[in-house]
């Protein structure tokens, strides 16, 4: 009789441990695999930006990022809203510079791998990124002579040793730019076209510097990192690489019914693409209509990837040659971001339209439709169980 | 008693049946619903028969998330290589609500009824849908290629 209590409490307990392991098919594992951060390529070369390897240009770079001389009134750098410490981001709803902005401020691990910038991707390279906010009179709401007299001033000898000599700035103003307020217009406009390009071109070494310095900044390994490497090469997970049953459902979902996966795919967990998923305006915000008005932008931008500031050749310049230009899915699509370390920097969407993560699945679940433009998304049945769950997994990307 | 251990012994055999009859069931059913798959045929004529179009990736493998190059390549019904054909693509994903993420656009003519397909972008698995208007001294028609990835 004892020995038949035995087998009962052996199978039972079989049975227990069994239910606590992980079970994927062949397919969730291949999509589990293909998340993992060790499946990210190396960085590719930047060929538009020449000094983008360059480690003095990058160390240049890093003391533009954080130097509160970058703009107008000496109160704001880069670090300002990409807050070292806090993944690159400030936490706010809407980023604060010289002036409260329209957008959250992005995080910027694997920053150097986007096609485009901005959420609506109105710059193609990072270093044409770079120097948007420099002019941008809620942001740093410098402009272009300025900035090159002030480098002339406080780094001329280190940006020399990098780009080459500066040029000659006798006759230049002080004050000017193709964007500022109307004296600084006139005073651009009434430059020659050989200084103007003269200008143009520290303006653009300047974002080639800061790029070269951002392209350091590359996601962590984290909890669902060491779980995937574990399933993939059949290891039995250790301390942290355990999911708990709960967990697991979530990346079940993730990969599955929610449909995650099919825009937050790859190692960084992004397509790089645009998309309508419903995500309401802000009440006291300026319209916003996402990619279809930075189509424009970019094709305006004199630093784009066709102008006269890349260096290499134009085959680099693939995205913008193929840009999808008026396409109905441009109306409010914005670009989807790395949900890397998401669950720790919340106000989320480009506008920090939602203060949580269960804010956030509760919006996916009801799918509602976009006020202009169609949303890709359509309405899912989770369970409070499911949703709770999804929120579990994101965690392990902040771990 | 000893009937008492009888009855429970019973329980036991018959729980055991049932779970030995469950076990076949499991092993024995199919993985997963096979579902009809879109057509992914390479090769294939166009609508209305004018053409034989064969679409494949130029070097071979379908990279996801990367700007690629394709080749069309267009016979008449005779086989001979169509040339100077006039070819718009456009596509998307029938399931997500959108089109393509980029504008591919053909480049070059290579030569014998070969055009190479620039600035294609599969950003995400599921099944996308090219499609090409064809235009040349031969006729006007269209077709469609699946590809699911």
């Amino acid at each position: 009789m004892k020995r038949l209590f035995c087998f009962l409490a052996l199978t039972v307990a079989v049975i227990l441990v069994g239910c606590g392991k992980p079970d994927f098919s062949d397919a969730e594992k291949k999509t589990i695999a293909s998340l993992a951060l060790n499946t990210l390529p190396a960085l590719k070369p930047d060929t538009t930006n020449r000094f983008a390897d360059v480690p003095a240009a990058a160390a240049l770079g890093s003391t533009l990022f954080f130097d509160l001389g970058m703009s107008r009134d000496g109160t704001v750098s880069c670090s300002t809203c990409h807050k070292i410490d806090r993944q690159f981001q400030d936490d706010l709803p809407q980023a604060v510079g010289v002036g409260r902005t329209n957008r959250r401020t992005m995080a910027l691990a694997g920053v150097a791998r986007d096609p485009w910038f901005f959420w609506d991707g109105r710059r193609d390279s990072l270093w044409s990124q770079a120097i948007t906010p420099l002019e941008n009179p809620l942001e740093q709401a410098g402009n272009r002579t300025a900035y090159a007299h002030y480098i002339k001033t406080r780094f001329g000898e280190r940006y020399e040793r990098i780009f080459g000599p500066l040029p000659d700035f006798s006759g230049m103003p002080l004050n000017a730019s193709p964007l500022g307020n109307d004296a600084e217009r006139a005073a651009w406009n009434a430059m020659s076209e050989t200084q103007r390009d003269a200008i143009n071109r520290v303006f653009a070494n300047i974002g080639k510097a800061i790029a070269a310095f951002e392209r350091s900044i590359e996601p962590v390994q984290t909890r669902f990192d060491r779980f995937a490497l574990d399933l993939a090469t059949g290891a039995e997970p250790k301390d942290d690489a355990v999911f708990t049953r709960e967990e697991i459902l979530g990346l079940k979902l993730f990969i599955g019914k929610a449909n995650c996966v099919s825009c937050h795919n790859g190692p960084r967990f992004t397509d790089n693409s645009f998309h309508n998923t419903g995500v309401p305006p802000v009440a006291d915000l300026p319209p916003d209509r996402g990619r279809i008005d930075a189509v424009a932008q970019v094709e305006a931008d004199p630093f784009n990837c066709f102008g006269a500031y890349r260096d290499g050749d134009v085959g680099a310049c693939g995205e913008l040659r193929f840009m999808v230009k008026d396409a109905p899915q441009l109306i409010r699509a914005y670009k989807t971001p790395s949900l890397r370390g998401a669950a720790t920097r919340p106000p989320y969407m480009h506008a920090g339209q939602f203060s949580s993560l269960d804010e956030v699945v509760a919006h996916y679940a009801k799918a509602a439709p976009s006020v202009e433009g169609i949303s890709e998304i359509h309405p899912l049945e989770l369970s409070d169980r499911e949703r709770a769950a999804l929120v579990a997994f994101l965690k392990t990307l902040s771990e | 008693m000893a009937s008492l251990w009888r009855y429970l012994l019973a329980g036991l055999g018959l729980a055991a049946l049932l779970v030995g009859i469950l076990a076949v069931v499991y092993l024995t059913a199919p993985q997963s619903a096979q579902t009809v798959g879109p057509d992914v045929s390479r090769t294939k004529k166009t609508d209305n028969g004018l053409y034989m179009a064969s679409f494949v990736p130029e070097r071979g493998v379908v990279r996801h998330g990367e700007l690629e190059s394709w080749l069309l390549t267009l016979k008449t019904k005779t086989g001979a290589s169509v040339e100077r054909a006039a070819i718009a693509i456009s596509g998307g994903m029938p399931q997500h609500n959108h089109g393509l993420p980029t504008s591919p656009q053909v480049t070059d003519y290579l030569g014998e009824g070969r055009y190479r397909i620039e600035g294609l972008k599969f950003t995400m698995s599921g099944w996308w849908q090219l499609r090409f208007a064809i235009s040349s001294g031969a006729g006007s028609d269209t077709v469609l290629f699946n590809v699911v990835l």
